[in-house]
Parts: structure tokens; sequence; C-alpha cells
């Protein structure tokens, strides 16, 4: 079925095929006027069969023979032979539809249907199948039986497995029985309780056997597909981790009410300007998860009832989901030096999109200090003037190291659970790393690069925590703009890796997040209270990541960059100040996150390419409005 | 031949062709002869079809060999002169088969059901299901007269008794299990590169300089690893002699030709859908081949005398050209054409010299130079030597039974259900060129003592065990302790060896006479060459007539009637 070249008709086919369709138009007129006439007699109902054996991919007919079916089973002489025989007429004339089109999606629907009434034997469907799957191989709609048939039957996973593995030794080009491989490996996965100890078994016998697939061919496509879920499953933990939050653990957070903190003491990671009354706790889990709220979390400080605190979810969507939840906790306004403890999952409760719980409860503290509040005008008109030019930023001092080397810790959770299990991932990826260096030496192939780039940026994620460093970030970057070159159709694609490597790697060490840490300072600012700016600008970023290590950032330069899309930004909560100019920015929707930027006061847009499109493909009339006041 | 009843005379005498000998070749120019609307009378000494490419009873195949293995007989009637106005020239045979050794481990059982064997004479010998030979079949619509089975696999053997499978495909390679990673991405790549040649593609052309190269720099050239060179040359290629050795090697492979044989191998993959492999063999054996030649042959008018030897030939006493033939019977037989079976040879008058028209025409059709012999040998065991599967090519590449193997053995095994044997049993057919006799025995003693336990309770197998102590004994030895990592199971006992036949076949015969010979049976593990010089000599009778002409197509087949049953 595939891999052959289309010919042009010739002129008797095109005659043929005109005949066909006339002979096709005189069916479908005279089964229509069955049809709304409800009439379901032998002639009637053999008319659509034939109808459908010349196309079969008419609905209509599919759902006449439904209800036809159903007329037949509603009769008051209806008896389990005449059952029997109805149906088995429906399973014929699918079959002979299929065999005129097997990817005709009405024909297999409508077999499921009859199977589904549960008169037929289910064991003729393997038969039919091993028929069909041998005329092609690799056809979806009858994989997809496939596994409806398996599952009726409670064939066990094992036999299908050696069946996906026998078509895969008869050709290895084949995404339908890779694919179906994957479905039952995971639905063991998921049979095993505690599912790592399975995994570390069969992972390692799966790389093995692709591998041989990839080696033997680089070129084919269909391995490479089941390797990617392969190194999905090594990488992801299933149960959800908390990833970093701000407070970070042991900081002490300085409430002001306005821009300026006295004295060195306090990290600018943790210095907060607030005039609400309030101040944001984030959490950034390492992937989306739902249930997070006031049961599931518990905050303690003597000043807010935990009842009290609204958990939001920050997603591009509205879904209940996210990467990222929010709370305000309200401070009184009087000077207070207080102790909050942050309490994850220990009640059951959190789970991930894919079905996961949160299962390693964790627990944070910080110290809140507040500042009361001193209204003083000519303090307040500083914050207003904020403007991000070059000659108002100075390298950010020495005078407070100290302070950072506690605090750039802070910015991570550590999850030392993971350790003593994850051994085999850290071999797994080793093995795989080494395996297609060796590959790469053999042949130029852009998707090996891509799956290189991909394994040492895995690796380097995994073992981030223990070496406090991105080992092999050079690497990837080069890897990307490799691919970047060789592979121009997907520019874009490889651009937004390498951007998101890049903002690791810079976020990856405290000396290297420094080089990027600016003090504002302008001539209206004293020595005392400048605001600490992080300037990732002229790095020709296309997207923003690395978030979960920049929940601190009050103050944020992207300018000069080629960002398209600023997705996930709205993790920042504390942004008050943001440049955004001279990048790629197309339409007002890309920036959609500032909407739930509650304290963002300055932005720069401008240099964008904004309204450049001509159609903005979602309504956002109204916000626009909100927007605009936000807007210098 | 005393029994041979009395013939009824031939009606009519004269012929336009008359061929003598019903091997593959003698029936496919009858075949095509008669298809062309010529008279063909076509005749064999023996009472089967075949000749030297029949497939025999156990019991009748030591009594062909030996009737072919002695020295020219003695003229039969001594009377060169004849009262009417032609001359005599006697017929004699020469002999094909030498140093002919038959040794049964079993003879009761085996001797109650010879009829149930139908042996190969020239084995091992399958087609490719791409080669010559079945376009051939399928051309003429010979194919309705034969049905085929595959051969599923190809192995290359080791000393230590291993069979490793031959990595000759896509799927084949991704499945192997003895290749390294680095080593089936190598090898792919260079099963792409003659795929993209094949097709024509610009960016991946092999320089004509590479095509006229040796195949096995080409190969170096390519940096592929020894092992798959040898499965490349020796297992896909089917190269005969040892391509890195130039002192020993008679025939190099030039890369054209051996992206040619690459070619045609992965062109047989596949290609029918119910051949797992890339080749195939006739049930009841390769003999039904000629046979089904003979009528296609018969069907188109062609008439059959079998146990008819012929005496003598008759030529003009005038002009000394060819007029006849006369028979056992004493009929004589007119015609205008003459092909004889390559066994047969002419005794002029001592002293005489030909006579001259028909000297003109001599050498039209000379073999190529000496190439030696080849020596075949025939097993038969209880067990296959694979447990899982019945029907496979062996080659065991030149060095890798001994150092002094300076060609490639090639073994095939068939089982009962090619109807070759009693169910149950095994046919190993083995053959290798070789300089003489006795380097031939060492051969196919060698791969039988690697793979098979020879009894001691019988009288010749004395003289196979001593023949062969040196490699042998060194050889089984390492055999019992053979490692675990091999494919073949260690643990298994080889199968016994319940009879077996080895003979020397020889591969040229001076062929200086002045009539028109037949090729015998070649080395090669397929039909193709016989075939081409097949064509060549029907070229050189009729020169006029197309070799079965498309339009001779009766029946219309569809390529799936040649393809086996399973």
């Amino acid at each position: 079925m595939h891999g052959r070249p289309r010919k042009a008709p010739k002129p008797e086919d095109e005659a043929a095929s005109s005949a066909k369709a006339q002979k096709l138009r005189a069916l479908q007129t005279q089964f229509f006027t069955f049809h709304h006439n409800k009439i379901y007699t032998k002639e009637a109902v053999e008319l659509s069969a034939k109808l459908l054996e010349i196309n079969p991919e008419s609905y209509t007919a599919w759902n006449y023979r439904k209800l036809a079916v159903e007329h037949y089973l509603n009769l008051p002489d209806c008896n389990p032979d005449s059952i029997k025989s109805v149906l088995d007429d429906e399973l014929r004339v699918v079959e002979n539809a299929l065999r005129q089109n097997f990817k005709s999606y009405g024909a297999w629907h409508h077999r499921k249907w009859v199977l589904s009434k549960g008169h037929s034997s289910i064991d003729n469907e393997l038969r039919l199948l091993d028929k069909f799957q041998k005329a092609d191989s690799r056809n979806f709609h009858a994989w997809n039986y496939r596994r409806y048939v398996a599952e009726s039957m409670k064939r066990s996973e094992q036999d299908e497995l050696k069946y996906a593995e026998d078509m895969i030794y008869t050709n290895f080009s084949n995404y339908s029985a890779w694919h179906n491989r994957s479905v039952l490996l995971s639905a063991l996965f998921e049979k095993k309780a505690g599912g790592f100890l399975l995994k570390e078994k069969v992972l390692p016998e799966e790389y093995e056997f692709i591998h041989q697939a990839i080696f033997t061919d680089p070129d084919d496509q269909s391995g490479w597909f089941y390797h990617l879920w392969l190194l999905d499953q090594t990488v992801t933990t299933d149960s959800p981790l908390l990833a970093s939050s701000w407070p970070g653990h042991g900081s002490d957070v300085l409430l002001v009410g306005d821009r300026c903190y006295n004295g060195s003491a306090f990290s600018p990671f943790s210095a907060l300007h607030s005039d609400s009354g309030s101040f944001p706790i984030v959490l950034y889990f390492n992937q989306p998860v739902g249930g997070v709220n006031s049961s599931t979390v518990t905050v303690e400080c003597g000043f807010n009832k935990n009842e009290d605190l609204f958990w939001k979810p920050l997603s591009a969507s509205n879904s209940q989901t996210a990467r990222v939840w929010v709370a305000h906790l309200k401070v009184p306004s009087s000077d207070l030096h207080s102790t909050v403890e942050v309490s994850v999952g220990h009640s059951k409760g959190i789970i991930s999109t894919r079905g996961f719980v949160y299962s390693h409860p964790s627990m944070f503290s910080f110290k809140v200090h507040v500042q009361p509040m001193e209204r003083d005008s000519s303090q307040v008109s500083v914050a207003e003037n904020i403007s991000l030019r070059e000659e108002n930023f100075k390298v950010y001092g020495t005078q407070s190291e100290e302070s950072i080397i506690d605090s750039f810790d802070q910015l991570i959770i550590k999850n030392g659970h993971e350790t003593t299990a994850s051994n085999w991932r850290f071999e797994a990826l080793a093995k795989e790393i080494e395996c297609f260096r060796e590959l790469l030496s053999l042949v130029d192939c852009k998707i090996g690069k891509l799956t290189l780039a991909r394994l040492l940026k895995a690796y380097d994620a995994m073992s981030y925590p223990f070496a406090n460093k991105l080992v092999h970030s050079e690497e990837v970057l080069e890897l990307y703009s490799d691919l970047m070159k060789l592979d121009p159709t997907h520019y874009q694609f490889y651009k937004d890796e390498h951007s998101i490597v890049l903002l690791q790697k810079v976020t990856s060490s405290k000396e290297s997040l420094l080089q990027h840490c600016f003090q504002y300072k302008d001539s209206a600012s004293s020595a005392i209270c400048d605001p600490i700016c992080l300037r990732l600008n002229n790095l020709s970023l296309s997207r923003m990541g690395a978030f979960e290590k920049l929940l601190w950032v009050q103050m944020l330069d992207l300018s000069h960059n080629e960002l398209q899309s600023i997705e996930g930004l709205e993790a920042m909560q504390l942004l008050s100040c943001l440049s955004l100019r001279n990048n790629k920015l197309r339409s007002l929707t890309t920036l959609e996150p500032l909407r739930k930027l509650k304290s963002l006061r300055i932005l720069d847009i401008s240099y964008n390419q904004i309204g450049d499109q001509s159609i903005d493909t979602t309504s956002i009339g109204s916000r626009n409005s909100k927007m605009n006041q936000k807007l210098l | 031949m005393d029994d041979i009843p009395p013939y009824p005379p031939i009606d009519p005498t004269t012929f336009d062709l008359i061929v003598i000998g019903t091997g593959l070749p003698e029936s496919i120019i009858a075949a095509a002869a008669s298809t062309a609307s010529k008279s063909v009378l076509h005749l064999d000494p023996n009472p089967f079809y075949g000749s030297h490419f029949s497939s025999l009873p156990l019991a009748d195949l030591p009594s062909f060999l030996s009737s072919h293995s002695t020295s020219p007989s003695p003229p039969r009637s001594p009377s060169s002169d004849d009262p009417n106005e032609f001359s005599l020239l006697e017929f004699a045979t020469r002999p094909l088969y030498s140093s002919i050794d038959i040794s049964t481990f079993s003879p009761n059982l085996l001797d109650q059901h010879s009829r149930k064997f139908n042996l190969d004479v020239a084995g091992p010998r399958v087609l490719f299901c791409a080669d010559k030979s079945i376009e051939l079949l399928l051309r003429t619509g010979t194919n309705q007269y034969m049905e085929f089975k595959s051969v599923d696999a190809t192995f290359v053997g080791d000393n230590k008794g291993n069979l490793w499978s031959v990595p000759d495909s896509r799927a084949a390679i991704f499945k192997d299990k003895s290749l390294g990673l680095v080593e089936k991405n190598k090898l792919m790549r260079f099963f792409k590169l003659v795929q993209g040649h094949l097709a024509g593609e610009q960016d991946v052309k092999i320089s004509e300089e590479d095509l006229q190269s040796p195949f096995v720099d080409f190969l170096n050239k390519m940096g592929l690893p020894p092992k798959i060179k040898s499965f490349i040359l020796y297992a896909i290629a089917m190269a005969d002699y040892d391509q890195e050795d130039t002192g020993v090697c008679r025939d190099l492979l030039k890369t054209k030709d051996g992206i040619d044989q690459l070619a045609l191998y992965n062109a047989s993959i596949g290609r029918f859908q119910n051949a797992s492999g890339a080749f195939l063999y006739p049930i009841y054996g390769q003999g039904e081949l000629s046979q089904a030649f003979c009528r296609r042959a018969a069907v188109k008018g062609c008439l059959y005398v079998l146990r008819m030897p012929v005496t003598a030939l008759l030529v003009d006493k005038d002009t000394g050209c060819y007029k006849g033939v006369r028979l056992a019977s004493g009929q004589d037989i007119f015609s205008q054409k003459l092909i004889l079976d390559p066994t047969f040879k002419v005794t002029l008058p001592l002293g005489s010299s030909p006579p001259l028209p028909l000297k003109e025409k001599l050498p039209f059709f000379s073999l190529k130079d000496d190439k030696g012999k080849i020596a075949r040998g025939i097993c038969i065991t209880k067990t296959s030597l694979k447990p899982d599967i019945s029907n496979f090519l062996v080659v065991y590449p030149p060095r890798s039974l001994f150092p002094e193997q300076v060609t490639s053995i090639r073994l095939l095994q068939i089982a009962s259900n090619l109807a070759v044997c009693l169910p149950g049993m095994f046919v190993l057919y083995i053959s290798a060129l070789c300089n003489d006799d006795d380097q031939g025995k060492k051969l196919i003693h060698a791969v039988m003592n690697t793979l098979l336990t020879v009894p001691l309770d019988s009288e010749s197998n004395a003289a196979v065990q001593s023949e062969t102590a040196e490699i042998g004994s060194a050889v089984q030895d390492e055999t019992s302790e053979s490692s675990s990592g091999g494919p073949s199971d260690s643990g298994e006992e080889k199968p016994t060896l319940l009879w077996s036949a080895l003979y020397s076949q020889e591969l040229t015969l001076g062929q200086v006479d002045f009539i028109c010979s037949t090729p015998m049976p070649d080395g090669k593990l397929n039909y193709n060459d016989l075939i081409d010089t097949t064509f060549k000599i029907f070229q050189e009778i009729y020169p006029e007539e197309e070799f079965f002409p498309e339009t001779s197509l009766e029946n219309p087949e569809v390529d799936g009637d040649a393809s086996p049953e399973t």
C-alpha cells in the first residue's frame, strides 16, 4: 500500500470511473428514498450493501444499516438465530467494504458496533485481522481495531507484544507496530504498581531492540519515534515533583512599601516591594498537576489562616491543571517578623495530568519581614519613571555576594528521594549517549544529532541536583546550531530548543547568572535602593525557559532577542518591569501570559511585529483595553 | 540394456533436428526448436529424463554414476563401411565421473525405500527467484508442469559447526543476532549504495573505475569488516574462489559482476509472496526441470524415444557432411541438425581428419579453459542440521574449514516436504571446485566431519575417517566444546550419516569435435550460465529463429503461478 507511485489515469480508466459514478448516483438516489421513508425491506437493505461495497465511505449508508439492524432486532418474532444471521450479514458487508477500501473509517466503525452487540464470535475477528494486516501491515485502522479485539478477547499483552514483534521483524518500517508496542508496554507498566522496577528491566531491552532498527537504517523514522517514546519513559518520573518555589526554602522575604530596602543583609532574590498588602507564594511543579488547594497545600504562619488561601493555576489555557500554582498571602501592615511553613502534598489530592499522584510530600519554610509603608511621594516616582536604558545598568556589585551564594541554592528544591530510584535511568542515558555518539561517527544524520542533543540534555537535567552544573550544555548548543544549518525547514524548532538550553545554562550556576544580573541605577535613585534587573538581552532567544530558576525576578530585560512567544512567562509572578523591545512578537495573543502577571507595572513592547499579521486568530477585543492600561 | 524391448521403427525417418540426451540444455533446445516449428526427435539411451541433470532413486544413482565413469567403450560394431552412400562414425562415451565412493550405514532402511528418493545428480542446485531459469519457465509456460518450494535461508558455516544466518536483506540485518550495531550500519549502507547505483541515482553512482576493479577491493574500500565481506562475496555473490588470494583465485570477481550478483539476489528476495528466501527448489528434485521442458517440447510436437542408444553418426561419403544417426535398433534416422549430450564422442577412423565442411564449424562453442573438476557429495540423514528449519543453503567460504581450502564449499539441505526422500529424512548436497579428486574429497569430507556423525560400521567408512584424520580430528575436538554463542545449539547431537555418495565430475571435456554438444553440469548454484550457453547453441543452429518468442505463450501465466506452495 505504501511507496507505490501514483500513475496518471488512462482514458479508459476515466471512462470506467465516470461509468462507476453514474451507477453510484443511481444507487444513491434510490438508497436515499428508502432511507428517508424508513423502509427496511430485504431489497432496501441489500441495496445499501451494494452501495457500500462500491463506496465504503458512505456514512449515511452505514447509519442506515444500523437503523435497519435495530429495526430487525426489535421485531416481535426475533430469536437468537435470526439475530445471529442479521449480524453475520453485517459482518459480511463490512468485510466486502473493507476489501474495497480497508482504510474506511465507516466500515471499521460499523464492525466495532456490530461486535459490541455481543452476538458474534470474536475469535473470527483475529483471523480477519491477520489477513488484513498481512496485506497492509501498517494500516492503523486495523491496528486500532486489533487493540479493541484483543481487549474484548482478554488476550494477554504478552501475546500481543509477540504479534507486534513478529510484524516488526517482517518489516521494521512500521509506525503502527512500534506504536502498538508502546501502548502495550505502557499498559504493562501501569499494571504493576510501583512501576519503575519493571521499567528498569524492560527499557534497557527495548533500547537494545530499537538500536537494531536505528543502526540498520538511520533514515527510517519509525524507529526514532519509538526511541523518543523510550527516552520519555526513561526521563519522566511518574509521580509529579515540586521543582521550585518562591519564596525559596530558608529564605528571608523582606516586604517593603516602596522600592527601597535597607541594608544588604537581604538578598535581591527575596526582597519585594508590595503595596497591595500581600505577596505571592509560587509553587513550580515538574509537570502539570491538578488538585492544588488549601487541603493539599498547607501554609502555616502567625498572620494568615490557611483556609483563606486561594490557590490558582497559572496556565495559558483556563484548565484546572498547571505546572505553576500561586496563592497570595495577606500580610498585616505593621512591623512583622514571622516564619512561614508550607507543606505540599501531605494529604493526597495533587494529581498529574497523566493520572499519577503526588507522592513525595515536601515542606519548605521562609521568614517574612514587613517594613511598614512610608508614603513618601518622591520615592514612589522612582518606580514610575524607570527606563531600561543601557546607561542605567551597572554590573551587579560584589558587596552582597555572600547572601547570593545562599539564596542561589534556595532557588531549587532538591528531591533526595529521586536518587536511589534513578540509577538505572542514569545508566540507560549514559549508554544511549555512547551509542549515538558511535552512530554519528558512522553517519551524518540529523535525527541522530537531535537525539544525542535530547539525551545529553536529559542527562544534564537528571544529574544537575548532584553535579550542580550542566556538563554537556556547550555540546548541546553546538548540536542545535549545527541542526539549524543542516535542516533549515525545522529551523524554528531547533532555535527554540537552543534558546531553552541556553537559558538553562545561564541559570545553572551562580557565576553565569550573576553575569546577567545588573543593578538598575538612574540619576533619580539613591545608591542603596537600586533594584536588580536580570538582563537576558541580545541572546537571540526565540522563546523563554528555565522559569523554575527565575521565579524571583522582578525586573527582566528580554530586549533584542527573536522571541516569537513568551509562553510560560506567567510563572514569574513577581515581575513588575519587563522589556520585550526589539523582538519578533507578532500578535497581541502572544502577550496573553502577561494577563496573569498581577504585579507587572512597566512593559516595553516597542519594535515588535504586532499587527504585521493581518489576522489575529484569537479574539481579544475586550482584553486590549485592560492591556493598554499597563502599556507605557 | 539387455532387456530393451524391440522398438517399432520410428516414423518418419527424417527430422529437422535430432537431440540426443535429455539433460536440461538438450531439453530446452528441443523445446525451443519445437516451438519454432521444427520437427524434432529427442532420444535418450536412459530409461528416464534428465541424464546428467536428473534426479534418481537411491539405488539407481550409483549405477548411473559408474556407467559414466569407465573409459570409452570399445566400438560396438567394427563395420565402419556401409553398403550405401554413408560413412559410419562410431559413438563412444567419455567418462564424466570418477572416484565414486558410496557408503551405506543403514542398508535395510534405505534399500526398501529406494524409489522414495529423488537424488539430484548435479546437486547442490537451486533457482534464484529472479534468475534466468525462472524467467524462462514463466515465458514458456513450462512452470505449469512444476511446483516449487522456497529454500528458506542461507547460512555461513564455520569449522566449529556453527551456522550463521546471512543478513541478506534489510529485515534480516535488523533481525540478525551476530552482527554488531556498527556492522549492521555498514552493511545496510552498502546495500543502499548498491540499490541506489542500480536504480541509477546520480549521487550514489559507483564509478566506472570501481566497477572494473576487483569486487573484494571495492568492499575493502567501503570499509566493510572481514565477516561482512565474506558474507557478501561467498554467500550472496556466490564467488567460487578465494577472492583475497590472487595466487589461487582463478575467477576474480569484478565489482560490476559482484553488483550484478547482488542485484539478482536482491530481486529474488520477496519476488514471490510465499517464498521467504531468495531461492526455489522443485518438488521431486531438479530432474523435474529437464522433464518439464521435454513435456513442453512434446506439446509442440517433439517426438520422444527413451531407452534408445545411438551407435553411430552417418556422414556423407563424398562431402563429409552430417546426415543422420544409426540407432541401437539398427534404424537410420536423418536430420539436418544434431545436438549431442556432452558425454558422447565420435571416434574417427585412425589417422583420418574430420570431414572438411564440419571442420569449419568446429569450435563454435568450445568451453572455457581448463577449470578442473567439481567434487560432489550427497548425504542422507535423519535429523536436520538446524532444528527449526528444513530447507536451506550453507556456504563455507574459502579458508573457513582449513587453511588450504581455496574454494567455497556449498551445501544444500532439502527435506522430505520436497518429495526427495523418506518422510523425516534430509538430503544434503555438497559441492566444491577442485583441481583433482583427492583435493575434492578432502573438501567434501571437511564439511561432513564438521556437521555429521559418521558411524564406524561401514567398510568404506574407514577410508573416510583416515583420509580426513588431520582435519577431522582437530575440527571435531573443537566442535564438542564449541561455544554457546553460536546460533546452532551446541547441545544438539550432530546428525548421523545414513548414506553417502561422493564423486568427482569433469567440468570440461576438451570439446574439439565437429558435432554440436551441450554443456555439462557446471559448478554454479543456479542454471544461469547453462541457460546462456544453451541460448548460444540454439542461435548457432537456428540463427534465424527466435528463442521462445513471446507470442508462443499460449497460457498466459501470472507470476503467482510460479510461486511455491506453502
